[in-house]
């Protein structure tokens, strides 16, 4: 065995965009420095802080439940302690593209449930929006506070190999993952200090305040000092410990559907001294199970009335309801012409080139080119029922030529992106490993974007899934504060 | 008056019952312990076996086909996952409340709650061996005590601690009469000098047990009978685990809630606090002994199990609308908890468990 005393030696980004070795202009140094600071800390001290800081995940239950056949296993989200750094410009560009992104799904969803301009103009095809199984009629005509239908949106952007950001997919119902944004970096803080020392990255523990003061403004007309809940499923939810999260981020309470109950059309909480009203509800609960006697009648996580005393303005909730509609993968085809056709603007962040195995034309396209193209289906989320051409089997291509031709309407198809990949602590040492990022926004009557995201990483060499239950990991995300005109301090 | 926060009904049961359980893990493992130590050659199997009597638990140790073999009592009450009153399901119920409780519990708690629940979870059958039990079960007394001084410097003091020290002393309290039940059928005095002297280094044992001997020296006289110990243990104003202190800070925690919260419930259980102030005062304690202690301690024991229903009824039961609509709070309920949402397994919650969120 030999000792490599430099752990970049070996590392080999090519032919992908490398999230710190790149040059770009105006990272001031800032990668560079990182750099040295890992290599004077040396491959066997990173691995050491790298094992101590997953020990303390593990001992806070900063955790994610997976389920099997019968068992539930808890398992932290794996933390690679290099971190992936945007720099100011970069993030300038990805935050006023988020913002456009969420102004315009925010505008798709008033007009679908109010007008429908755009499908009279021939810009989204009707049966698209309408046949959507997340199309909700209940939401017909009905208004929201401000027009915002999409309170926390996160919005997944890869880099291709030029290193241009693309979005890969809205996510506009419940997205998680922004308590590991947080989570990561105070992680960081108390295992690499020495990493970030002197380095001016924007902070990220606003959020928590942000989100509470977007709900409170959502909250019904009239009401002075609005109490806002988080509702979610319990404890047996694989995100429960971000609604423990961002319940006391918030300071506010996390609730669970049989703490509620809707009397009169109005919510209330069942307390130790007796009811008291709720105004505004984060939910952490899909469409379908939020109220059992409107959606799904065996859901028990729900509350009974809820709907109602939302259609009747006295309880707000966050997201609204029916927003499913405008994150479908078949919608996001669009998303560049719906920009467009409401905010008369250019796409800040391109699109990945789609296509909506829908229409013929490019049904016999992705047929043809079925062992170059990733074929996702439209109604799924984690990664799930997947394809990727070059990397699939000839056995799993034909199963995907068989599910694109039985049903052609749940598919679509896109390039594979060759995604920007990140130097990553591996069991041979620092590997590149492809990675993406979900900035989270946040809107109540105006737009913020929490500085960074989750960055997530495929932490096998060579996987382009980034999702959690398939092996994925994250990395604290720096947004460099300042444009470094001459480099930062050192 | 009310001040702060509502507190969910729900966030008010959990607090109590994780306190509970915690209470429970450590004077399991004090009962444990004392029975370790009090073994006399030749009775083993006696000794162990009072332990399983006092908790009431002879049909379910039946039930598994054990007899009161040594082995089988210690792995029945520390290992013993399925049984509801040992130390491994309970702290499995104290983390699960405590998992619900997140929001409201310092990280330090948790944290500290998680990795003692990892430690418990990890317990060998070697560490039951005789030469090695009482060394285990200072570790597991450790993790409670650790629990309580973290609970006592990080945990916030609102209306949830109130309900957290109800649940905490009401459990005390009962496990100080069965930790005094235990010995009595074994000690009753008899008239041999040297058999007393015997008895009086047992009734030692038990004091230590329960961290009661050198406080017990100070106030005792001289030439001490059990009947010492007995009041002791039942009516000591200053011993924190003597049945008149916990009952006296119940008190303290309700009145407080009343007071500062404007909880009209509480009205109920102070009145349940009154009768058992009454029976606790009421006789002296040569009276009590005289008519028979083991039925007065069940008496109390049935008490502390109608103020527990009188909290359970007042606070917690509004969350539970279809737990209680098939099962009222009936005396079992309150020696473990009922079965509402959060006690519900996977199975049963697989019709109504949501598709994952778009997961990080």
């Amino acid at each position: 065995m030999t000792v490599i005393a430099d752990p970049f030696a070996a590392y080999q980004a090519d032919p992908f965009f490398c999230e710190l070795t790149a040059v770009r202009a105006g990272d001031g140094g800032a990668p560079a420095l990182v750099r040295e600071r890992l290599a004077a800390i040396g491959l066997e001290g990173l691995r050491a802080r790298a094992l101590a800081a997953e020990s303390d995940l593990f001992n806070l239950g900063i955790t994610f439940t997976v389920y099997s056949e019968a068992t539930t296993i808890d398992r932290i989200l794996p933390f690679d302690c290099i971190p992936r750094i945007i720099t100011a410009g970069e993030w300038r560009t990805l935050e006023s593209g988020v913002r456009q992104r969420v102004a315009a799904l925010n505008a798709f969803l008033h007009d679908i449930y109010h007008d429908r301009h755009i499908v009279a103009d021939g810009v989204v095809p009707g049966d698209l929006i309408f046949g959507n199984p997340n199309y909700r009629p209940e939401m017909e005509g009905f208004p929201v506070r401000f027009g915002t239908y999409v309170h926390i949106c996160g919005i997944d952007i890869v880099r291709d190999e030029q290193g241009e950001f693309r979005v890969l997919e809205d996510n506009a119902r419940t997205p998680s993952g922004v308590s590991y944004v947080i989570e990561n970096r105070h992680l960081m803080l108390r295992a690499f200090p020495d990493l970030m020392a002197g380095m001016r990255i924007r902070p990220v523990d606003d959020y928590g305040r942000r989100l509470r003061a977007a709900l409170s403004e959502i909250a019904p007309e009239g009401v002075a000092d609005p109490q806002v809940v988080l509702l979610s499923p319990g404890i047996y939810n694989s995100a429960y410990f971000e609604h423990v999260f961002l319940a006391r981020e918030m300071g506010v309470p996390l609730v669970e559907g049989a703490d509620l109950t809707v009397e009169n059309d109005r919510v209330s909480m069942r307390t130790t001294g007796g009811r008291r009203p709720v105004h505004t509800i984060y939910r952490r609960i899909n469409d379908d199970f939020l109220d059992p006697t409107i959606f799904r009648g065996e859901s028990m996580i729900g509350v009974p009335g809820l709907i109602g005393a939302w259609r009747r303005g006295n309880v707000a909730l966050a997201n609204a309801v029916g927003t499913g509609v405008s994150d479908d993968k078949a919608i996001y085809a669009y998303m560049p012409r719906i920009i467009r056709y409401y905010l008369d603007q250019e796409p800040i962040l391109a699109n990945v080139t789609t296509h909506i195995c829908r229409e013929p034309e490019a049904l016999a396209y992705t047929l043809a080119h079925l062992e170059e193209l990733v074929v996702k289906p439209v109604g799924e989320s984690g990664g799930y029922g997947i394809t990727i051409g070059p990397r699939a089997s000839r056995a799993e291509l034909e199963a995907a030529r068989a599910a694109l031709i039985a049903d052609p309407a749940n598919w679509i198809s896109q390039p594979v992106i060759g995604l920007s990949v990140a130097p990553t602590l591996c069991e041979d040492g620092i590997g590149p490993r492809h990675l993406d990022l979900r900035p989270f926004a946040v809107t109540g009557r105006d737009t913020w974007v929490l500085p960074g995201g989750l960055s997530r990483v495929a932490l096998r060499q060579g996987s382009l899934v980034v999702n959690s239950s398939q092996g994925g990991g994250s990395k604290d995300t720096w947004v460099m504060e300042d444009d470094f005109p001459e480099g930062p301090a050192r | 008056m009310t001040r702060g926060v509502a507190l969910l009904a729900r966030y008010a049961e959990g607090l109590f019952w994780m306190a509970r359980y915690l209470e429970r893990v450590e004077n399991m493992a004090r009962l444990v312990d004392v029975t370790q130590n009090f073994e006399s050659p030749g009775r083993e199997a006696e000794a162990w076996y009072a332990l399983v009597r006092i908790n009431a638990d002879e049909a379910p140790f039946a039930d598994r086909g054990l007899f009161g073999e040594p082995e089988a009592v210690k792995r029945f009450y520390v290992l013993d996952a399925t049984n509801p009153t040992s130390i491994t399901a309970s702290i499995e119920a104290a983390r699960t409340n405590a998992r619900t409780l997140r929001p409201l519990i310092s990280t330090e708690m948790w944290m500290q709650m998680n990795v003692f629940h990892r430690d418990i979870l990890a317990i060998s059958e070697d560490e039951l061996q005789a030469d090695r039990l009482s060394r285990l079960c200072r570790r597991i007394k450790e993790g409670v005590q650790a629990h309580t001084g973290i609970t006592e410097g990080t945990f916030f003091r609102d209306e949830g601690w109130h309900f957290y020290q109800l649940g905490r002393l009401l459990e005390r309290a009962d496990q100080t009469t069965r930790l005094l039940d235990i010995k009595y059928h074994q000690l009753m005095p008899s008239g041999i000098e040297e058999r007393r002297v015997l008895e009086l280094t047992q009734w030692s044992v038990v004091l230590r047990a329960c961290a009661g001997y050198h406080a017990f020296r100070r106030v005792a006289p001289a030439g001490f009978a059990p009947r010492d110990v007995v009041r002791f243990l039942i009516g000591d104003p200053s011993f924190p685990r003597s049945v008149t202190l916990c009952v006296t800070e119940l008190e303290w925690h309700l009145t407080q809630l009343r007071r500062h919260y404007g909880l009209r419930g509480t009205v109920g259980a102070l009145e349940r606090v009154e009768e058992l102030r009454g029976a606790l005062t009421d006789r002296a304690v040569e009276q009590l002994i005289a008519e028979g202690l083991h039925e007065f301690l069940d008496r109390v024991q049935r008490d502390l199990i109608r103020l527990g229903n009188e909290i359970g009824t007042a606070f917690f039961r509004d969350w539970r609308p279809l737990a209680t609509q098939s099962q009222s709070m009936g005396p079992d309920m309150t020696q473990s908890q009922g079965a509402g949402g959060r006690t519900m397994r996977m199975g049963d919650l697989t019709l109504s468990m949501p598709p994952l969120e778009p997961e990080p």
